[in-house]
């Protein structure tokens, strides 16, 4: 005898609950780091499902890098992004990688002084720019700017709440640097919120 | 040191690999000899971490083929124990895997499978080890392999493969893949108290009385381990009921046959399948691990556009459902369609019992999973 389980479980996962964001730089700019913050909050503190995936290689430094989340109020069966909702470049490479195809209903939210906005104009519905590095270098440290993006990320696009990431971003990094992430997502939320960057910055 | 728990109760956002060692601990393995490899790492490093922790072990040794066999040891040392790797340290683990089923010895082996032959795609998914998985070993032995499709099956099938190892006596192998592997997903820990207490069955009868090999109504006998005042003899040898070497055609006739009945008689109990929109479906996609995500995605999108299809998960692979794809194709589903990211493994296992009935494999070779859209595109070719 054959034990069977019949699952209802998500009948219909539409595209339009499933959002697809992916987190881009290269390696040694806490993208991955990033990615697994975003999934974690919306996994953990706000009950949704989430899927976090990286493109793996053998590189450890350099080269350009992605994180993928998928956040759905459904099930999320296919984790793969396949075309994001929201892409973040942080930097020339992962511009040139992947946003060589762009939706146009993609939001594109760059790092001002790493990412040119040439070839993005016109190309996506919106353009948002932070200098997220900049602000990490005031803070002390430019190893925050992911932290500072995620904060950017939170207050223009508003995917997860912010206290729900705020919490993730602590439970996530290493003891001691609390004080400076939270000032670092502090400061990437304000700008957002402070109507800075907006659109094709 | 710090006494730490050995179940995490709670929630977590863990990949599979993560998953897999908690699975472990939680299941009461103590002890893990292994060598690290991509895709597989994250699971030795957790429990290098984890294991000293609860008082448990854990070996880096020289290579897979060393690992495996600390792993047999620990076992008849009367320890729940574990080792994880890829490809390549599977295929130089398949020697000691045939031992520890030729010595019944309980353990778990977790594959968290990358594409190959050889070295292959060190980073990249794949699916090519499933064939391996059931023969990769010479000779004739029954076999079970877990397939989990998310972190948290490949915690909960971690902690099942260690009750399965110890009831039925075998290495019990966890399929997984590196998509499952790296991806990380909420992990729910439930309480100790409602997690499966996984025991050894201890032999009744006295030492002297007892014979080490000689299986009950169920094929599979009690286990003394090393130690408990038995007198035990193991060997890779064909063995008679006392475990000592017999080298004739009637004890392997014995022995061998009750190594693959044990796992045959009680296919039942093992198989684990999921059906979902299979009642009224005329074509069902077979689907295992990561491609199984896929697959259900497919199913959806396929129902959606008003084509009866339906989705057959394997849990298990091995055993391999053999009642139910053969109920399927007689009850006149047009065919199977079975996408898996290797060149038709379990699709020629589906042929085998489709009765004639159309059988669509859509292989990938490996480095990527399936898109939805070329599942459903083998869909609308079979309906």
């Amino acid at each position: 005898m054959t034990k069977l389980q019949n699952t209802q479980a998500g009948r219909g996962t539409e595209k339009k609950e499933r959002l697809e964001v992916r987190l881009s730089g290269f390696g040694g700019q806490g993208i991955v780091l990033a990615g697994n913050i975003l999934g974690r909050s919306a996994a953990l503190y706000e009950g949704k499902n989430a899927v976090f995936t990286q493109s793996y290689g053998p590189e450890a430094r350099g080269g350009a890098c992605s994180a993928d989340v998928v956040i759905s109020e459904g099930m999320i069966y296919y984790p793969k992004v396949a075309r994001p909702d929201i892409l973040v470049l942080m930097s020339e490479e992962a511009k040139n990688t992947y946003a060589r195809r762009l939706e146009p209903e993609t939001t594109v939210i760059i790092d001002r002084h790493l990412v040119k906005t040439d070839g993005l104009e016109g190309r996506c519905s919106r353009l948002f720019s932070v200098p997220a590095t900049r602000i990490a270098e005031e803070l002390g440290r430019k190893m925050v700017a992911n932290i500072v993006m995620l904060g950017f990320l939170a207050a223009v696009t508003g995917i997860v709440r912010r206290d729900s990431l705020q919490d993730a971003v602590l439970a996530s990094v290493p003891q001691g640097t609390e004080e400076l992430n939270t000032k670092a997502f502090e400061k990437g939320y304000q700008y957002g919120q402070e109507g800075e960057g907006g659109q094709a910055g | 040191m710090s006494k730490s728990r050995d179940v995490l109760t709670g929630e977590h956002f863990l990949n599979g690999d993560e998953a897999s060692a908690e699975g472990a601990i939680a299941a009461g393995c103590r002890f893990f000899a292994g060598y690290p490899i991509t895709p597989a790492t994250e699971i030795a490093e957790r429990m290098a971490k984890r294991l000293p922790a609860v008082s448990g072990v854990y070996i880096q040794m020289e290579d897979e083929i060393a690992s495996m066999a600390a792993v047999l040891g620990a076992s008849w040392g009367g320890t729940k124990s574990m080792t994880a790797t890829s490809g390549p340290g599977f295929s130089l683990m398949m020697e000691n895997i045939g031992l520890g089923m030729m010595m019944e010895t309980p353990c778990v082996v977790v594959n968290i499978m990358r594409g190959g032959p050889s070295t292959g795609l060190p980073t990249l998914v794949g699916q090519g080890d499933v064939m391996q998985a059931r023969w990769g070993s010479h000779g004739d032995y029954g076999v079970i392999a877990l397939t989990p499709s998310s972190p948290q099956e490949a915690f909960d099938m971690t902690i099942e493969a260690f009750g399965l190892s110890e009831k039925y006596r075998l290495p019990v192998i966890v399929l997984s893949d590196e998509l499952i592997g790296h991806m990380y997903e909420r992990v729910v820990i439930p309480e100790k108290k409602f997690l499966p207490r996984i025991r050894r069955r201890k032999p009744r009868k006295a030492p002297g009385e007892h014979l080490p090999f000689q299986g009950g109504e169920d094929l599979v006998p009690p286990m003394a381990c090393a130690g408990e005042g038995y007198r035990l003899h193991v060997t890779g040898l064909t063995h008679d009921e006392m475990g000592y070497p017999v080298i004739t055609a009637s004890a392997q006739e014995r022995l061998v046959r009750r190594l693959c009945d044990k796992i045959r008689r009680h296919a039942g109990d093992i198989i684990r399948i999921e059906e979902e929109a299979t009642e009224d479906a005329e074509v069902i996609v077979v689907a295992y691990g990561c491609a199984s995500r896929t697959a259900r995605e497919s199913v959806h999108m396929a129902r959606r556009e008003g084509m009866r299809a339906g989705l057959l998960r394997l849990l298990t692979v091995w055993p391999f459902p053999d009642g139910r794809i053969r109920e399927l194709a007689a009850r006149g589903v047009k065919g199977f369609v079975v996408p898996e990211v290797n060149y038709g493994q379990i699709a020629g296992e589906v042929e085998r019992c489709a009765a004639g009935r159309d059988v669509l494999m859509v292989g990938l070779m490996g480095g990527a999973v399936h898109t939805p859209d070329l599942i459903l595109e083998a869909i609308k070719e079979m309906v």
